[in-house]
C-alpha cells in the first residue's frame, strides 16, 4: 500500500509540475491550491469547474458575435474575451489567459479572421487544460483512495 | 499608539450606522468591468447584458484574529462567478464572515460606486485581503488628519495600484485624487452637529432621503437665496419637520456651497497642511487630466464623527505615516483614464445598506441610517431606485464647481465630501469608485474584480457611467465624483503611510502586474469613524 502511495505520489507531483512547465497552469493555481483546506476539501475542482463553464458560456457569445457576418460586433466579443481572461487568471489557466491577450487585440483591430482564430484556439486550449486537470484530479483521488495524502507540489 | 479600536465614536452622537463600538467598516469590491464592458466616466455602456442578479457579500471582520478592524463588511461585486467564489473562500480565510445577498443591481452598483475606496489587481492574494483593511484605515487617518490636522479626508483608496512603472512598464500613472474636505465647513458642522447644548430637541437626522427632499425643495424655489426656510419646509411637505431645522440645515448647506466655490480654486492640498482651514482642493490638473472634460465627481464625505475621533485620538503615528504617504505613492496619471477608485464615498455604510437588500440582514447595530447623499451622477441614470439616491444638490453644485478639482497630494482624486454635510455623525467617506475614463489599454484602467456574480442590469450599467457633463446650473444635478484620480500604488512603494509596514510585494504579485487591466476594487464605505 506504501508503495503504491508512494508512487502514485510521485506521479501526481510529476504530472503537476509538468503542467506547470508547459505553461498550463501558473502561480494563481498554486495559490488557490493553498485556499483548499479541510472546511473546503474540494474547493479547487469547484472553481475549476465554475471556470470551464464560464468558458463554455464566454466562447459561446463570441462564437455567436462572430457569427454575425458582416455585422460583427468586435466590442462585444472583445467584451466576453476580457471576462475570459480576467476568469482565466483567476484560476491560473495560463494557456487560456495568454491565448484571451492576443484575441483580444485582434478584437480591437477588428481582425474577423483572427478573431476567429483565437477563438478556436482558445477552445482547444480550455479543453485540454480541463482533461489534464481531470486527470490531475484522478490521480489525487487515487492516492486518498490508497491511504495516502495528496503531496503539496512545490513548483520552482 | 492610534489603532482602529481606539478611534472613539463622535461625541454625543449615537453613532447608528455604527456599530457601537467600532464596528463598521464597509469596503465593497466590484469589478469595474460588469458585463464585459468597461464602467468609466462618460461610458454609455455598450453591452445590454442579460445579467440579473448580483450577489453580494458582507463580511463582517473581526478584528481580534489580528485581520481586519471589527465591522469590516465587504462588499462584493462582479459578474464573474469564479472570481467570486476564489475571493469569496480567500475572505473566509481573513476570517471574514461571508454572506451572500442578492442585491438589486443598480442598487448596489450604485453602493459600489459610492464606496469604492481602492482596487486591487486581480488575481488577488490572500495577503492582500488580509491587509486591505489597514489601507482603508490609512486613507480614513489621512482623511482625518487632512481636516485641520486631525481630520479624515475620505480618501479611500487603498489599494490602487496602478503603478505603471511597476506594473506595466511605464505606462501612465495613475494616482489617486484624495478628497479634499471643506474644513471650515465640516468643522462647524461637526459643531453644529455635536455639540449637545446646541439642541436639546431630537435631533434631525438628514438622510439621503431628506436631503434630497431639501435639495428638490431649494431648486423649485429656484436660488437659494430666495429660499427661505419656511417655503422650503412648506415644499419639503414632511411633516416632523419644523423650521428651525430646515434652517439650520439651509445654513449649512449654503456654507458648504460657499466653500465648495472656495475650494474650488484652492490648489494642492498639502497633506501637511495641518491646520490648514482653507486646504484647497488639489490640483486641478490632477483631475482633469485623467478625466474625460467635463467630469468631476465630488462626494463629500461627512467627517464629523471622523473629526470627533481624530481629536479624540492621537491620529499623529498614523498621521504622519500617511502623510508620507499620500501622495507619494500616487502620481498623477498622465493622460487620462485610469480607472479609478473613488475615495471617500459621501455615501455612508448605512445609506448604502438602504440601497441594498441588506437591510434586511440583521444587523443589530443598525437602526436606520442617515444616508449620505450619493453621486448625483446617479441621478441620471435611469435608475430603478434612483429616487432614493438622488444626489444632493450639495454635490451637484460641486460639481460645478469642481472640476478639477482636488488633488490629492498624489494626484488627484476630487472628492468633496458632501457626506459631511449630510450626516452629522456617521459620516463615511465612502470610497468610490469611479471609473476615470480609462484611455487606452495601457491604462491601468480595467479594473476588473471579478466577485461574486454580478447582475448587472442596463440601468445598473448606467451607474457606472459618471456623467461627463455636469448638469450644470441646476443644483440637483448629478454629482460627478471625481474619484479617478489615479491609482495609486501602495504596493512597490513602500508606503509608510500603511498603518503596518507592509511589504510592497505582498500587495502585488509582480507577475500580475502584466496585466493593467485586472483591478478588484474595493470600496470602503464607510470611515472609520466607527471604530472605537
Amino acid at each position: 500500500m506504501d508503495a503504491l502511495v508512494a508512487q502514485l505520489q510521485m506521479q501526481f507531483r510529476d504530472y503537476t509540475i509538468s503542467l506547470y512547465q508547459q505553461g498550463f497552469l501558473d502561480d494563481q493555481f498554486t495559490e488557490l491550491k493553498k485556499l483548499q483546506d479541510d472546511a473546503s476539501p474540494d474547493f479547487v475542482a469547484e472553481v475549476l469547474s465554475l471556470f470551464f463553464e464560464d468558458c463554455v458560456k464566454l466562447i459561446g457569445n463570441m462564437a455567436r458575435a462572430l457569427d454575425q457576418k458582416g455585422t460583427v460586433d468586435f466590442n462585444q466579443v472583445g467584451a466576453s474575451v476580457h471576462q475570459l481572461k480576467g476568469s482565466s487568471s483567476s484560476v491560473g489557466a495560463k494557456r487560456v489567459k495568454g491565448l484571451c491577450v492576443s484575441f483580444k487585440e485582434f478584437c480591437e483591430a477588428k481582425n474577423y479572421e483572427g478573431c476567429v482564430r483565437c477563438l478556436q484556439q482558445v477552445d482547444i486550449e480550455y479543453k485540454t487544460l480541463q482533461t489534464k486537470l481531470q486527470d490531475m484530479f484522478n490521480l489525487e483521488k487515487q492516492i486518498i483512495e490508497a491511504g495516502g495524502r495528496v503531496p503539496q507540489v512545490d513548483i520552482n | 499608539e492610534l489603532t482602529p479600536n481606539k478611534i472613539p465614536s463622535p461625541k454625543g452622537e449615537s453613532n447608528q450606522r455604527e456599530n457601537a463600538r467600532g464596528k463598521r467598516l464597509t469596503c465593497a469590491a466590484s469589478d469595474r468591468y460588469l458585463n464585459g464592458a468597461k464602467y468609466s466616466e462618460g461610458n454609455t455602456h455598450p453591452h445590454k447584458h442579460t445579467y440579473t442578479t448580483f450577489s453580494l457579500f458582507l463580511l463582517p471582520a473581526n478584528m481580534e484574529k489580528g485581520f481586519s478592524p471589527v465591522g469590516l463588511r465587504v462588499l462584493v461585486v462582479d459578474d464573474d462567478p469564479t472570481w467570486l467564489k476564489i475571493l469569496e473562500k480567500m475572505l473566509k480565510k481573513c476570517s471574514y464572515e461571508v454572506m451572500s445577498v442578492d442585491g438589486e443591481t443598480s442598487r448596489v452598483m450604485k453602493g459600489v460606486q459610492h464606496g469604492a475606496c481602492d482596487y486591487l489587481l486581480k488575481p488577488i492574494r490572500m495577503k492582500e485581503l488580509k491587509i486591505i483593511w489597514q489601507h482603508v484605515l490609512r486613507k480614513k487617518l489621512q482623511e482625518v488628519r487632512d481636516i485641520e490636522g486631525c481630520y479624515y479626508e475620505g480618501g479611500s483608496d487603498w489599494i490602487t495600484r496602478n503603478d505603471e512603472a511597476h506594473f506595466f512598464g511605464g505606462g501612465e500613472d495613475v494616482s489617486f485624487g484624495k478628497k479634499r474636505k471643506d474644513f471650515d465647513f465640516e468643522k462647524k458642522l461637526l459643531q453644529d452637529e455635536s455639540d449637545p447644548s446646541s439642541s436639546k430637541k431630537a435631533r434631525v437626522v438628514w438622510s439621503f432621503e431628506l436631503h434630497q427632499k431639501f435639495v428638490n425643495a431649494v431648486n423649485q424655489i429656484g436660488c437659494d437665496h430666495k429660499a427661505g426656510p419656511k417655503k422650503i419646509l412648506d415644499l419639503m411637505n414632511v411633516p416632523w419637520l419644523t423650521r428651525e431645522n430646515v434652517a439650520s440645515h439651509l445654513q449649512k448647506y449654503r456654507l458648504y456651497l460657499s466653500r465648495l466655490e472656495k475650494g474650488k480654486e484652492l490648489k494642492c492640498y498639502s497633506s501637511s497642511g495641518a491646520k490648514n482651514m482653507d486646504s484647497s482642493p488639489k490640483d486641478a490638473e490632477l483631475n482633469s487630466g485623467h478625466q474625460s472634460p467635463g467630469k468631476s465627481n465630488y462626494v463629500f464625505s461627512g467627517g464629523n464623527s471622523l473629526i470627533h475621533k481624530a481629536t479624540e485620538t492621537d491620529p499623529k503615528p498614523l498621521a504622519s505615516a500617511s502623510v508620507s504617504d499620500p501622495n507619494s505613492d500616487v502620481h498623477m496619471p498622465p493622460k487620462a483614464k485610469k480607472t479609478r477608485i473613488g475615495f471617500d464615498p459621501p455615501l455612508s455604510s448605512s445609506a448604502f445598506d438602504s440601497l441594498l437588500p441588506w437591510n434586511d440582514v440583521p444587523d443589530p447595530l443598525e437602526s436606520k441610517p442617515p444616508i449620505l447623499y450619493e453621486n448625483s451622477f446617479l441621478q441620471q441614470q435611469p435608475l430603478p431606485t434612483q429616487s432614493s439616491y438622488v444626489a444632493t444638490s450639495a454635490p451637484s453644485l460641486m460639481e460645478e464647481e469642481m472640476k478639477p478639482p482636488y488633488e490629492t497630494t498624489a494626484g488627484g482624486g476630487t472628492c468633496v465630501n458632501a457626506d459631511e454635510f449630510l450626516m452629522p455623525q456617521d459620516k463615511i467617506p465612502a470610497v468610490t469608485l469611479q471609473d476615470l475614463d480609462l484611455s487606452a489599454p495601457s491604462a491601468i484602467s480595467s479594473m476588473k474584480l471579478q466577485e461574486f456574480t454580478s447582475n448587472v442590469t442596463s440601468n445598473t450599467q448606467s451607474i457606472w457611467e459618471l456623467p461627463e457633463s455636469h448638469h450644470s446650473g441646476s443644483l440637483d444635478t448629478d454629482l460627478d465624483l471625481s474619484w479617478l484620480q489615479g491609482e495609486r500604488f501602495l504596493a512597490n512603494i513602500s508606503s509608510p503611510s500603511l498603518i503596518y509596514e507592509l511589504p510592497p510585494h505582498l500587495w502585488f504579485g509582480n507577475e500580475r502586474l502584466s496585466d493593467p487591466e485586472e483591478y478588484t476594487l474595493m470600496v470602503d464605505q464607510e470611515r472609520f469613524c466607527g471604530y472605537t
